[in-house]
């Protein structure tokens, strides 16, 4: 009832004003249950966080790129983390490395990503008035925002913020005499966490609710958007995930504070035996890695969803193999529940259990082979815009390419051992995961705009930071090969004490420049960002010709979505193109009885169910998945 | 300066704003400009540029970033990584190549439609299939060589224990009685670092060194502990590596190749000494863990154990703590001189 009242309040003054007149200021923007206003939200605090993440790692790179500078001026912001002679102090060093990976891996890529997108795009692409909980949606950034709050806390006390790098391996994080970042900063890393986790777990039940149960008329799952599909998957993937790393969490507490011992034992440390035994840290490893891994493919998926949707509009094709497409991401959804250990080859677990995860782990790099060529081929014969949601795209394609492949040399047991918690390591999940989500995330960003605020994103800007992007990434990611083959270990401080990592000062300055560039360039999106929202030029309904169900609403959907009915969807979203169509593009919601130049036979027959009553356009709808599989092989044979 | 600065930033946003405004007169909106055949080229100049780069540094620099190799087993892992640098190297130059390559070819050219090209299951089969026969290929010679490597230690293998702590590595010898003695956390103090119990006879010839020596051409297998945090025992130059656990000991079997000095000739660098680091986030001084080893020739290597002293010979004060029974056999055991027993009373 109250998608009732809203969808008057939207009817009587969506075309007066930008926003709705009913509720004030913190409903309509502070606590809002609309999930655009929620996305944007999510958004910007992921914003905030990238900022920070990449400006720490721009840090630590001075350290690595310049051993022998002195980095007194930082000495205003970082105070007593210099040392007296000039230089970041180690334990400083690894507290920035740690809060970099959970940063972005955690605060950006997974709620930066699936919060703003998922939340924007699932009502909006499958035809529904919000979110199926509204209130929990609301929730769920909320605790998003405390967790936030602590994180950010945690940086500014005494002791440091956690340090023992963003895996927080036991006994390392359970042992405040082993570190100083382990006392008060790794408490705050883990409350902060176990929030995050509950705002990740309120998103998701939210996310696949309402994929599951509030698409619109004719929607069935064969005809959603290849970007609900990948931020279904992505919520299921963290519903049965994020809770082992609660529980992990929850268990290394009671070993921090109530002197148990699951992770722990025979330790001596700062002169002194500790009375735990029995634990075991690669108990603490294996709780780890069973969300670790999967989270890696729930940064990754909504990346690889986005992406599907911007290549297959700026191709002005349809998407190639759109049943592969899903077929590959449920395969790599499932299997990503299968090779967590292959981060653990070198731990002393169990050799055979190594030869276990070898096999399964090699195996997910055939449907992602699988995606890399559809989307290769999607380019190929297209007649290519590139808008700059399409160069982001493109460019996680390349590097989603560079960093995948090896993962075959990471992935083989026998080949990690030399690489393991090397360079090596560090370059592949960087491209692979850190910059190819990144860029999904900004190619999302340059694509939605228009319909998030009504405005459009300059284009100029756009080309510059992405090519200052796409070339600083390479040069920062790709020399961290050739360090990682020559064995140079991660998490060091300086390579000076050791004769065998005393070389390629040449490189890691490269590298550290190459950062600082791309950190740069940054800003000049942040800059667009901030000025479009205000001042871009005015974007129409539908800039990208694209065929999906947000384009349908008003430049600025209110609460609600759609001032009238809700569109019913006719047809699968990458009609683009089509052979006989009038434009190269037809939304989901054009009936195949207006396009009857362009329609299959099938898709004719389809235009009876069409034209009779409400009811059975239900039926048609959840008959469709039959329909369409005939309806693609006819397409192959014409 | 930070007027200077507001100034400077102040001037670019004009400059900015300027241009938009020429931009948005001059072009009509929605139609691609010259800036789609710019990025189109730009696409193609990158991959060209990229990959030549690539292929030049990887073959000038490949003395600087290829790692000497010094260990039987490693000669395996390093064959199969540089048949996967191969395979993997192919297909990275092939579909960027094509990727950057569809998109300069295939750019937006007014007037043309792109081609209606939905699937072909013939094609996706291809690609499914290829993909997972050079997997089929990395993963059996994978599984081979790991299995070979993680096999069990023969039992005449030369067997030595490593101990990491913050921050350095100790390493433990078993003595001319070949067996360890046994050990105990809670006995550890400031000299008693690996915590040996003086109850047992097979600790009393237990000897620790300064460097850690290894014979050539005779499998070693280590035993590594932790004490405190974890760590990770790893020789690159042997391609070895495997975490230090508290609480639970881990192994790694290996058979060094090059003597150190056979090493230093061959890369003609008479400082070159083998080392020992730390791969696992262990601390503030995880960067500084290091540990000198040297292989030897088996003689010399069995020479150089006998010169060592016991553990209870340097420290012989802990006679205290072996049962009075025993202490007579220690002593012998221990090879403690009548004046190192006198000075220690």
């Amino acid at each position: 009832m109250a998608t009732a009242e809203l969808k008057i309040a939207s009817d009587t003054h969506h075309d007066e004003h930008d926003h709705e007149h009913h509720g004030n200021f913190w409903t309509n923007y502070v606590f809002s249950q609309d999930h655009k206003v929620i996305a944007k939200q999510f958004l910007i605090t992921g914003i905030f966080w990238a900022l920070i993440g990449g400006a720490m790692s721009v840090i630590f790179r001075l350290q690595l790129g310049f051993p022998n500078a002195t980095v007194e001026w930082l000495k205003p912001l970082l105070g007593d983390w210099i040392t007296a002679d000039g230089k970041i102090d180690p334990e400083f060093y690894l507290a920035l490395v740690t809060m970099h990976g959970t940063i972005m891996v955690f605060f950006v890529l997974t709620a930066g990503l699936s919060g703003t997108f998922s939340n924007y795009l699932i009502p909006l692409q499958i035809g529904a008035r919000d979110m199926a909980s509204g209130f929990m949606n609301m929730l769920s950034y909320w605790f998003f925002f405390v967790s936030s709050v602590i994180m950010f806390s945690s940086i500014f006390i005494e002791t440091g913020p956690a340090s023992g790098s963003w895996v927080i391996y036991p006994p390392l994080s359970a042992l405040p005499q082993a570190m100083s970042g382990s006392g008060l900063g790794m408490t705050l890393w883990l409350a902060s966490m176990a929030l995050f986790i509950v705002s990740t777990l309120l998103g998701g039940i939210n996310y696949i609710t309402t994929v599951i149960n509030m698409r619109t008329n004719g929607m069935s799952f064969s005809r959603l958007p290849l970007t609900i599909w990948a931020f279904f998957l992505t919520a299921t993937i963290g519903l049965l995930s994020f809770p082992v790393l609660l529980s992990a969490a929850l268990l290394l507490i009671f070993d921090r504070h109530f002197g148990t011992s699951f992770y722990l034992s025979e330790i001596y440390i700062n002169g002194e035996a500790l009375p735990n035994q029995g634990g075991s840290p690669i108990l603490f490893q294996h709780l780890f890695w069973f969300l670790g891994h999967p989270e890696v493919y729930i940064v990754l998926l909504p990346a690889l969803g986005i992406t599907s949707e911007v290549i297959s509009t700026n191709s002005r094709k349809p998407i190639f193999g759109y049943k592969a497409m899903i077929g590959s991401m449920i395969g790599i959804s499932v299997l990503s529940f299968v090779v967590w250990a292959h981060h653990m080859f070198v731990t002393g677990m169990n050799p055979f259990l190594g030869s276990v995860f070898t096999l399964l782990t090699l195996v997910i790099a055939i449907p992602s082979a699988v995606k890399v060529f559809n989307y290769m081929t999607t380019l190929w014969g297209g007649n290519i815009k590139f808008t700059t949601g399409m160069l982001f795209s493109i460019g996680l394609v390349s590097f989603f390419i560079s960093g995948g492949l090896t993962g075959l040399f990471v992935g083989n047991s026998a080949v990690d051992i030399q690489l393991h918690d090397t360079y090596f390591v560090v370059a592949h999940f960087h491209l692979v995961m850190g910059s190819a989500t990144f860029f999904g995330l900004l190619a999302g960003v340059y694509h939605w705009f228009p319909k998030m605020f009504g405005r459009m994103m300059n284009e100029k800007l756009g080309y510059i930071h992405f090519w200052l992007s796409f070339a600083g990434v390479y040069l920062v990611f790709f020399p961290l090969h050739y360090i990682g083959i020559a064995g140079f270990p991660r998490r060091y401080y300086s390579f000076t004490n050791f004769n065998a990592f005393n070389d390629f000062t040449d490189l890691n300055m490269l590298v550290s420049i190459a950062a600082i560039i791309t950190f740069g360039a940054q800003l000049i999106f942040v800059f667009n960002f901030f000025y479009s929202i205000f001042r871009g030029r005015l974007a129409s309904l539908n800039p990208w010709g694209s065929n999906t169900l947000e384009w349908t609403t008003p430049r600025f959907p209110g609460h609600g979505n759609w001032p009238g009915e809700i569109p019913t969807v006719y047809r699968w979203p990458y009609d683009y193109s089509k052979p006989g169509a009038k434009e190269d593009f037809i939304m989901q919601n054009v009936p195949y009885s207006e396009t009857p130049e362009s329609n299959t036979p099938e898709e004719n027959e389809l235009i009876k169910l069409e034209l009779s009553n409400d009811d059975l356009i239900i039926q048609a709808g959840e008959e469709t998945p039959k329909k369409q599989n005939d309806q693609d092989n006819t397409q192959e044979h014409n | 300066m930070a007027a200077g600065i507001i100034l400077v930033i102040g001037i670019l946003i004009m400059m900015f704003r300027l241009e938009v405004l020429v931009d948005i007169v001059k072009r009509k909106s929605g139609k691609p400009g010259h800036s789609n055949k710019i990025n189109a080229f730009l696409f193609m100049a990158f991959g060209i540029v990229g990959v030549v780069w690539i292929l030049w540094y990887s073959w000038a620099e490949f003395d600087r970033y290829n790692l000497p190799l010094a260990s039987k087993h490693g000669a395996e892992t390093d064959e199969l990584f540089w048949i996967t640098t191969a395979i993997t190297g192919v297909v990275f130059i092939i579909t960027n190549i094509l990727l950057f390559y569809f998109s300069f070819k295939y750019q937006h050219q007014e007037g043309k439609r792109a081609k209606f090209y939905p699937h072909n299951n013939k094609l996706e089969l291809i690609w499914t299939v290829l993909p997972a026969i050079a997997l089929a290929v990395l993963i059996s010679k994978g599984l081979i060589v790991w299995g070979d490597i993680m096999e069990k230690a023969p039992d005449d293998a030369e067997v030595i224990e490593v101990m990491g702590y913050q921050f350095a590595w100790d390493v433990r010898y078993p003595g001319k009685d070949n067996s360890f003695g046994d050990y105990d956390f809670r006995l550890i103090d400031g000299s008693n670092l690996f915590g040996l119990d003086l109850e047992d006879d097979n600790s009393y010839d237990d000897f620790s060194a300064l460097e850690i020596h290894i014979p050539k051409g005779k499998t070693v297998l280590v035993n590594i502990r932790a004490r405190d945090v974890l760590h990770s025992f790893y020789l690159p130059h042997f391609r070895v590596k495997m975490d230090a656990v508290p609480g639970m000991q881990t192994h790694f079997k290996f058979e060094a190749t090059k003597t150190t000095a056979e090493m230093r000739a061959e890369l003609n660098d008479p400082e070159f000494n083998y080392e020992l680091a730390c791969a696992e986030i262990c601390g503030r001084g995880h960067f500084s863990m290091r540990k000198i080893v040297v292989v030897d020739e088996l003689e010399d290597y069995e020479k150089w154990k006998a010169q060592q002293k016991a553990w209870l010979k340097l420290n012989p004060d802990y006679l205290s703590k072996v049962p009075a029974a025993k202490r007579e056999a220690a002593i012998i055991k221990a090879g403690i001189t009548k004046e190192e027993l006198n000075a220690s009373l």
